[in-house]
């Protein structure tokens, strides 16, 4: 009898512990997605208080939409310009600079540096850069000869050119990710390698790095797949999508439909379907990583 | 034929020197122990035979071939690690087969899925696995060749880096304080089985350690390192009873030997309230190192008399005793040196129980066995000494 309410104070008080963070989840996360979620089911428009349930109406629109499909194929598109860039040129920078004694520290900041600047602000000085006329690039390109790029106006060129500055601000952050997997690998391993015969620098990367760097490379992998379906900033800053909605990512015409043409209802389908694409990055993520910790 | 020979090896990490000239031979089959405390640089000297650090000068000869310049895997070497650096995301079969695929397989045979796909790669897949399986049987993990590492106990991981070295047949067989990891029980019974794995094998083995029980037990001969330097080479034995300075002296032995001051003088050396009846050469002051088991404690009817010396007695003033089980440990000094720790070893008799005499008397009547002792001069180093004619004097 003594135990029981015993227990059923200590339930009590786990119950009150966990209540504030449970509220704040509420709050930020589970309320929002619900209202989103009711807001996608009407005809909500930032211009009206009238509005009506129509059910999936929103969703249906959307799927049958060309504006939206064209989004999705751009920022798919875009994604398989960008991810392979941020995966693979990190690596090779953060296998390189690994093995570097002097200039490491030196190294790490100058590719650190983007990640720590605005994003926004920097787009503009990326402008200046990939400007048609006057840009730096285009003129260093016609001076050996190559004819300029236009890169914001052409339309088969403009997600390249947002895929450059993307990868240039994001490199360095997976990179240093990497670079802290890349160290948490113990020494001895690579000894025994070389005592086993794999010293050459493929056996040394498919024997040792590559499976110990496993969680890290699932971890960059999720995290930059996420970012790239998450393009926003420089598409609003450079390109508003054009030029003929060839740079009009998913998350861009969310906002245009929510913010611009005061779709309100529709914007949030647009969210909720973005939504649960991030939700499967996440979960391929919690699934996987654990799975793949040694020791 | 795999002798081993170092010649003149010389190391430094820096400005620090770990390694000053060192040159040891080790014969085909034989059981070398490298024993220090930490930072003596045994494991790097392990290291420079394996070929994972390179000499500033000097060379490695295996076999009569220099390999100095050869990398490990063209040394015909195997190591066994610390920690034993299994890869933990391969089967403990996938493991002990890395040296072989890397032998016999061509590199492209070895990217990841192509040994499933390439003829080299499916042929050689049977070979390798019989190879496995009899090594695995040997040492009794034939059972965990589809396990993972983290799946098994540090005994087990212990005998598949065994394994993983033995696999690939080589002619030495290194090992970095393989013991350190284990269990006390465990460290003996491994202790053994590496024993027999020499023996059986007949292998050159060189095993690093920091427990001079382990090299002491273990090895053909003991080569003791302190500061870089080689202090001696020789059998477990010899290093025991005819140590070449102090320092080894004072490594080689638990507990360890008693230094007590003494002075070269006519007819003996002066020491303590007594003259022990030894001719050094030279003269004024030595260490005198009396090992546990070189002092009798007389007139005790719980202890065995050993050692029925003709050497001086003395007075042992207790300090502590400790029980050991079938012998005690003594812990005082001598009435007229207060200031050296003297430990005794004593046996006890089939009448332990029925004196605690012993526990009682804080001065205890003791006798030297002068044959025992070890002379050695201000520096440490050993001299060798004579016993004088003169009668002893009590």
């Amino acid at each position: 009898m003594a135990v029981s309410r015993l227990q059923r104070a200590q339930t009590r008080l786990a119950y009150l512990l966990v209540l504030p963070a449970t509220l704040l989840i509420l709050v930020i996360y589970v309320i929002p997605i619900i209202l989103v979620f009711l807001a996608s089911l009407t005809d909500y428009t930032l211009v009206s208080d009238y509005y009506e349930f129509v059910g999936l109406e929103n969703y249906r629109t959307m799927f049958g939409d060309e504006v939206f499909a064209n989004a999705v194929g751009n920022t798919f598109f875009y994604a398989a310009l960008f991810l392979p860039g941020a995966f693979v040129i990190s690596l090779i920078l953060a296998i390189a600079i690994q093995e570097q004694k002097q200039f490491r520290s030196v190294l790490e900041v100058l590719y650190f540096l983007p990640v720590t600047s605005t994003l926004a602000a920097m787009a503009l000085v990326w402008a200046a850069l990939m400007d048609s006329g006057q840009g730096v690039i285009n003129n260093t390109l016609e001076t050996v000869g190559i004819p300029g790029v236009n890169w914001f106006g052409n339309e088969d060129v403009v997600l390249y050119s947002l895929a450059i500055i993307s990868l240039w601000s994001i490199i360095g952050f997976n990179m240093v990710l990497f670079l802290a997997g890349l160290t948490s690998i113990p020494q001895n391993l690579y000894e025994a390698a070389a005592m086993d015969g794999a010293d050459h620098p493929i056996d040394k990367f498919f024997r040792v790095t590559w499976p110990m760097l496993g969680p890290t490379a699932m971890f960059v992998a999720v995290t930059s797949s996420i970012t790239a379906f998450k393009l926003f900033d420089t598409v609003a800053i450079l390109t508003q999508g054009g030029p003929d909605r060839a740079s009009e990512v998913f998350l861009y015409l969310a906002f245009l439909e929510g913010f611009e043409y005061f779709n309100m209802g529709y914007s949030a389908a647009l969210s909720l379907f973005f939504l649960g694409i991030i939700f499967l990055f996440a979960l391929i993520q919690a699934l996987f990583t654990d799975r793949n910790v040694h020791y | 034929m795999a002798q081993l020979e170092l010649r003149h090896i010389k190391k430094s990490f820096g400005e620090t020197a770990v390694l000053h000239n060192i040159s040891l031979d080790v014969a085909d089959g034989e059981f070398v122990s490298l024993v220090g405390q930490s930072g003596c640089g045994k494991s790097t000297l392990l290291r420079i035979i394996a070929g994972l650090e390179a000499p500033d000068s000097g060379d490695i000869l295996i076999g009569g071939q220099s390999v100095t310049d050869s990398a490990p895997k063209d040394r015909n070497i195997a190591m066994v690690f610390q920690d034993y650096a299994l890869y933990p995301h391969m089967s403990v079969g996938e493991n002990m087969a890395m040296p072989l695929v890397m032998a016999r397989l061509p590199l492209y045979a070895r990217l990841p899925g192509m040994r499933s796909i390439t003829p080299a790669g499916r042929g050689a897949r049977p070979e390798i696995r019989a190879e496995i399986e009899k090594v695995a049987k040997q040492l009794r993990i034939d059972h965990l060749l589809d396990r993972q590492p983290a799946q098994l106990s540090g005994g087990q991981r212990q005998r598949v880096a065994l394994g993983r070295a033995l696999v690939r047949n080589p002619q030495v067989f290194l090992m970095d304080e393989p013991l350190s990891n284990l269990d006390a029980k465990l460290r003996v019974q491994v202790r053994t089985e590496i024993t027999e794995l020499h023996a059986s094998s007949g292998l050159t083995f060189i095993y690093v350690t920091h427990d001079q029980v382990e090299a002491m037990t273990m090895s053909d001969r003991v080569a003791l390192l302190q500061s870089g330097h080689l202090l001696q080479v020789g059998a477990p034995n010899t290093l025991y009873a005819d140590p070449a300075n102090m320092d080894v002296a004072r490594f080689i032995g638990s507990p360890e030997i008693n230094i007590a001051a003494g002075e070269r003088g006519q007819g003996g050396v002066r020491f303590s309230e007594t003259m022990l009846p030894v001719m050094l050469d030279g003269h004024g002051p030595v260490h005198v190192g009396i090992r546990p088991e070189a002092i009798s404690v007389l007139d005790a009817p719980g202890l065995l008399a050993l050692g029925q010396g003709t050497g001086p007695r003395l007075t042992l003033i207790r300090r502590m005793i400790e029980d050991l089980g079938p012998e005690i440990l003594i812990h005082g000094h001598f009435a007229h040196a207060p200031d050296a720790l003297i430990r005794v070893r004593a046996q006890k008799s089939d009448h332990y129980g029925h004196h605690d005499d012993l526990w009682k008397a804080t001065s205890l009547k003791v006798r030297l066995n002068t044959a025992q002792l070890l002379f050695f001069d201000a520096d440490g180093e050993r001299l060798s000494a004579k016993m004088s004619d003169v009668v002893e004097t009590v």
